[in-house]
């Protein structure tokens, strides 16, 4: 079945526990890096490099784009799944999505390691 | 598998309660964040040289770049907000039909009020 096929994590439970575990990282990081930014004096380029290469930080941010990633993924088949109809259509959308999202995270760790 | 589930809905043939305006908002931004993906990773890895990230700085002076950027920064806060019901929720909290009522303005509200902060913030 394509619909199974397509799902990340194969069955509704899985999604469901991947759905909400990705949440509360990516819901961590923007309150984090929102926080730095609006905390900061200024956000200058020395500030900015200064906090992407710390280690942690990159691992932190490496760690929400691949949480962003799966998100994306099950959050995507969940509205495909319910609004197109086609399953033609469906199919080469939700591999369209599912490769993006593969594609986001090697995209993410080059510039997370150019630093 | 069971196939009667209700798939393939019709969004035209529904009448829309505040509590399908809050799912269904929370489903625009997901769709529409899910978009602006690329065009972050973009402006982040542009940022993260010295040249790059005074070209960056420089786009964000334009207004029609401000206007995205308080798009896409509301739609986040909107679906945080939103997901944080999701969790409450899932906890139990707020399941009754006065709850799910309930919650959907508050999360709306809660979407405007951070949407009119941020514009504060960006202009």
């Amino acid at each position: 079945m394509v619909t199974s096929a397509t799902s990340l994590g194969r069955s509704g439970l899985h999604d469901w526990i991947i759905q909400r575990t990705t949440a509360v990282v990516l819901a961590a990081y923007i309150v984090y890096l929102g926080s730095f930014i609006f905390t900061a004096d200024k956000i200058d380029f020395p500030v900015w490099i200064q906090l992407f290469s710390q280690l942690w930080f990159k691992i932190f941010s490496l760690l929400a784009i691949i949480s962003l990633s799966f998100h994306a993924w099950v959050g995507l088949w969940i509205v495909f799944t319910d609004y197109v109809k086609s399953h033609a259509i469906r199919f080469v959308l939700q591999i369209i999505v599912n490769l993006s999202c593969l594609a986001f995270i090697i995209w993410g760790a080059l510039i997370l390691w150019s630093v | 598998m069971n196939n009667k589930r209700p798939i393939n809905l019709n969004l035209f043939a529904f009448r829309f309660p505040v509590t399908s305006i809050s799912s269904i908002l929370h489903r625009v931004t997901g769709v529409l964040l899910f978009v602006a993906i690329p065009v972050v990773l973009c402006v982040l890895q542009m940022s993260l040289t010295s040249d790059g990230f005074a070209e960056v700085k420089s786009y964000f002076a334009n207004d029609l770049i401000k206007l995205a950027i308080w798009l896409v920064l509301s739609s986040v806060a909107y679906h945080i907000i939103a997901g944080v019901r999701h969790l409450l929720m899932d906890a139990g909290i707020g399941e009754t039909l006065e709850g799910g009522r309930f919650g959907s303005y508050a999360v709306i509200v809660l979407g405007v009020i951070s949407a009119v902060l941020l514009g504060v913030y960006i202009w």
